[in-house]
This record gives structure tokens, sequence and C-alpha cells, in this order.
């Protein structure tokens, strides 16, 4: 056995000697003296990316080694992505309906009773000409009063009266790009101060407080986000500590033979890089399905407001935006793993 | 090629496992490290390979003072030194191939230069038909040459074996002593910690003895 071994190394030698790409041991005296194990210039840039090319490829292949552990980690990952991205496409369609209302937006002048009707058309001339406003409809008090019997069913007792109680009206349509409810309301405090108008109303006030709403809504979905990114952050830290844990020989054998810090921290790094793409990607499945399931029932309501409103989807944008979230949370929490608990591991 | 100046080591708590060591090792040379258990044979191999840190005194490796290297230049000292530990410290998750290959790895050598030096280093050690197999199948005496294999595949300036045929029988064990001879042949400065003195007897190297943390006798062996 031992003649045999001996034969097969001298063999080998012999091998090397004629070939000098396979003479390992020969070389030596060419490398003595300053000689580097670091590898100069062009080469040393492609092995930088061979290294990480090896470092991406080996982190997904040991998550495919434990599809089920893998898995379960992705899928909490990816359920707390979708919950701020879900409540984001809902937000952002409520947004989508309430600047349809927008245009809606009406503000009545109720003109004091003194008023002649010719006064009041000069003034709803006038306004007409201003770039705030689209349009000004003119109703006479006659009209309002006709108006008001026809739809009341008080005819009988409107006549019993001597004079018509009812002032005239300018319904006042502001220009689409004036009629958010900041613009509106400037809008409407100088409409006030012409002598002829007794009241002026905003008929959408309450577009105010949906817009107050959705406010709060979207500071609500922000602050979520921000708690559900910190879960996020945990669960990959965990999961790479686990992982470092776990290959506790294998990092101490690395750094025997000469494995720098980094070669060390790569794989764990991406590792959590690719914990973050697929629970993004989880996540953008389960949004995408969830919206799938309310279409319909969404689609038939607003058929009954004769509306033909659709659910809008993750945008290109925020799909970008939940990958690179995902990305930068699992390298994030791996890199907070990987810098604790790395530097504990030395041979011994 | 590893020169030792008055080096001491004295652990925390104020055991002194080595004290006032001055040796050297010429370049291709080859001795034998030898001494009772807990002479400091283990502590000695470790301050070169930067396991341990010397307390004093002065250590240089093919001409770089290891005392003025820092937390960050350990990896680039380790890679141009071979060693192999009585439990061959081998990676059970992976095959022989990618065992011995890891050096090479962690370098970044491109995929076919890692193939090309595996299989030679393999072929050295007589394992080239297991490269595919998992460490656990090979005997005792096979998985230490793939720790052998490992240590050489990166062509080091210097071989470190702390009780290399720790858990073999005395027929494996010339094996192995034979293997270290032919790279020593090739050039590679070898030093080799055992207590098997029957073993090394009849080698015919140098014998450092350490005796409780000094260096005794350097005289060549009998």
């Amino acid at each position: 056995m031992s003649k045999q071994v001996s034969q097969r190394v001298q063999r080998a030698g012999a091998i090397s000697r004629e070939e000098q790409s396979i003479a390992p041991l020969i070389s030596h005296k060419a490398r003595i003296g300053g000689a580097s194990a670091r590898i100069p210039g062009a080469r040393m840039l492609t092995s930088y990316f061979v290294l990480h090319l090896q470092a991406l490829v080996f982190s997904l292949g040991r998550m495919w080694r434990n599809p089920f552990s893998s898995f379960m980690t992705i899928a909490v990952i990816g359920i707390a992505l979708a919950l701020p991205s879900g409540l984001h496409v809902i937000l952002k369609n409520v947004q989508g309906i309430s600047s349809g209302w927008e245009n809606a937006t009406q503000i009545s002048l109720f003109l004091k009773s003194e008023v002649a009707d010719e006064q009041a058309l000069n003034l709803a001339r006038d306004l007409e000409t201003m770039p705030e406003i689209s349009s000004v409809k003119f109703l006479s008090s006659t009209d309002a009063l006709d108006e008001f019997r026809q739809l009341s069913g008080f005819g009988d007792a409107l006549n019993a009266l001597d004079e018509n109680p009812l002032p005239s009206l300018l319904i006042v349509q502001p220009a689409s790009e004036f009629s958010a409810p900041a613009r509106v309301g400037h809008l409407l405090d100088r409409l006030r101060t012409h002598s002829e108008v007794d009241i002026a109303q905003l008929d959408m006030e309450w577009i105010k407080r949906l817009y107050a709403l959705m406010e709060i809504g979207r500071r609500g979905v922000l602050v979520l986000a921000a708690i559900l990114a910190m879960a996020v952050l945990l669960i990959v830290g965990n999961t790479i500590r686990l992982a470092i844990q776990n290959r506790r020989d294998e990092i101490e054998v690395q750094k025997l033979i000469g494995a720098t810090d980094a070669f060390i921290r790569r794989p764990f790094l991406y590792s959590g890089v690719w914990h973050g793409v697929l629970g993004a990607l989880i996540a953008w499945m389960l949004v995408a399905i969830s919206l799938w399931l309310l279409n319909g029932p969404v689609h038939r309501l607003s058929m009954l407001y004769d509306s033909n409103f659709r659910l809008g989807s993750l945008g290109f944008g925020a799909s970008a935006l939940l990958l690179t979230t995902g990305i930068f949370l699992g390298l994030l929490g791996a890199w907070a793993a990987v810098g604790k608990h790395l530097r504990e591991i030395e041979p011994g | 090629m590893l020169q030792f100046n008055n080096v001491g080591k004295r652990y925390p708590g104020g055991h002194e496992a080595l004290n006032g060591i001055t040796m050297s090792l010429e370049q291709g040379e080859m001795a034998f490290l030898t001494g009772h258990s807990g002479a400091g044979k283990s502590t000695l191999l470790k301050l070169i390979a930067l396991i341990e840190r010397a307390s004093s005194g002065q250590i240089i490796v093919n001409g770089k003072n290891l005392m003025r290297i820092g937390r960050r230049g350990i990896p680039y000292i380790r890679r141009k030194i071979g060693v192999i530990f009585q439990n061959n410290k081998l990676l059970y998750d992976r095959t022989v191939f990618d065992n011995v290959a890891l050096p090479l790895v962690i370098c970044g050598h491109h995929h076919r230069e890692i193939q090309r030096r595996v299989r030679a280093a393999l072929d050295k050690v007589g394992l080239l038909d297991k490269e595919r197999q998992a460490p656990v199948s090979l005997s005792g005496g096979e998985q230490q040459r793939v720790g052998i294999a490992r240590a050489v595949v990166n062509r080091p300036l210097l071989l470190l074996a702390d009780e290399p045929t720790g858990n073999l029988d005395p027929d494996l064990s010339r094996e192995i002593m034979n293997l270290f001879e032919q790279f020593n042949q090739v050039g590679v400065t070898v030093l080799i910690a055992t207590h098997d003195i029957d073993l090394i007897s009849g080698m015919g190297h140098r014998r450092l003895i350490l005796d409780h943390g000094r260096l005794i006798d350097r005289s060549p062996g009998h």
C-alpha cells in the first residue's frame, strides 16, 4: 500500500515536472521573496466577479437544499411586505376615485334678495372671465321657486306666500386645476367679498374631510410599512444568524486556510439578498391575487353606480420599489447579523 | 524560511505555554517537533499559522515579521502556509474534490485552473479516483491524505502538520510520513509535530524537542 502511494507520488511528480501548469511545488523558488498570495491586476478583477458569482449561486443552492424552511422564511417576509403594498394599492385606488369627484366641486353663491336679475347676470358674466372659473350658471329666484315647487311637493303652501322667499343663485364651477380643496377654498374667500353675494358655500366640504381621512390612511400605511420593515430586518437577521451558527465549523476551516472576512461574509449577504428578492416576489403575487379576487365584486359595485371603475394593480414603479425595498432590507438584515456574529468565530 | 527569536506565549491566567524559543528552519528543510503532551508543540505551530499570537519575541515566516501582521493581513499569511491537523478538519457536507478545492476557491481562481490543480494534488496523495466521494466514506488514512492534498493544493512554501499520524496505525503513519518526505524533496519546508518517536527515529531529519515550553535539544535525531 505504502509503496503504491509513493509510486503514485513519484509519477505525479514526473507529470508535474513535464507540465509547468500542474507543477504546484516546483515553482516555489520563483514565488519566494515578496511573492504575495494576492492576485494582481486584471486577474484580480475577474476573480472578484468570479467570487461574487460563486457566492450568488452558492447561497441560492444552500437555500434550495432546505426548501421547506427557506420557503417558510421567505413566505413570512412576503406577507410582511404584502401588507403595506396592498394597502398602498387600495389607497391609490381611493385617490383615483376621489380625483374624479374633484371636478364635481361646485360653489353656490346665494345672492342678496335686493339684487336684480340683470345685476346677477352681469356678475355671472364677470365671474366667467376669471381664469379660476370654468363656468357660471344663473338660477333666478323665480326659477328656483319653480324647481322647489316641483321637487318638494309643497306647491300649495308656497302659493300661499306673498313673496318669493328664495334667493337668486349662481352656481360656479371652478376650473379643473383650481378644484383641489386648498385652492378652491381660496377662490371661495374671494367670491365672498362681492357685495351682491349673501352666502358663498362650497358644496363639497366633505371632500376636504375625505382628503384628511386619506392623509391619515397614507400616514397609517407608512407607519405600518416602517414597522413591518423592522420585522423583515429581524426575520432576515435571525435567519442569517442561525445559518452562521450552523456553519460554525465551516467558517472556522475557511478562516484557517486563508479566507478573508469578505469571502466568508459574501454568501451570507447574498443569502439575505435572495430572501429579500424572493420575499418581494411572493408579496407581489399575494397583492396581485388579492386584487384579482376583489376585482369582480368591485366592478359589480361600480356598475351599480353607473361607473366603469376597475381596481388598479401595483404599477411598474410600485413593483420596482417593492423589489428594491426587499433587496435593501434583506441585505441590511444580513449585514447586521454577519457583522455581529462572524467575528466571534475564530479558529483556536 | 522560518525563524523564531526568543518567542514566548503566555495565556491569560498566567500559564506559560512557550518560553524563550529561538530556532530557525532553512528553505527546503524538514524537521520534527517532539515532546511530551502539553509541552507546547501545538501552540508553536499555532503561532506560525497565526491561530494564536505570540506574547513576546519575534517570528519571521518567509521574510515577513508576523508581529506586524494585523487582523486583515492574517488570511494572506495563511494562504502561503499549508496546515494539516490531527482531526484533519474536513468539511463533511462536500465531496473530496470540493474540500481540496477550497483554498483555491478562496483565492478566486478560475474554474479550469482549480480543476487542474485539485486533480494534481489528489493524484499526489493517491486519491484521484475518489474525488467525487464524501469524506465520511473514506478511511482515516485516506481522510488524512485529503487534508494533506488540501494543504498543498495552493503551493504553500511551508507545510505544518500537527500530529498528522495521531489516529493512524503504524503502516498508514509511515505512508503519510513518506508523503511529507516527497513534498520536502520538491522544495517545500516541512515542520511536523509528533510524539511518535519510533516512527521518526529512522528518518534522519532534525528534531526540535520541547519540554515544558522550552526548546531543549536541536541535535539531529538519533
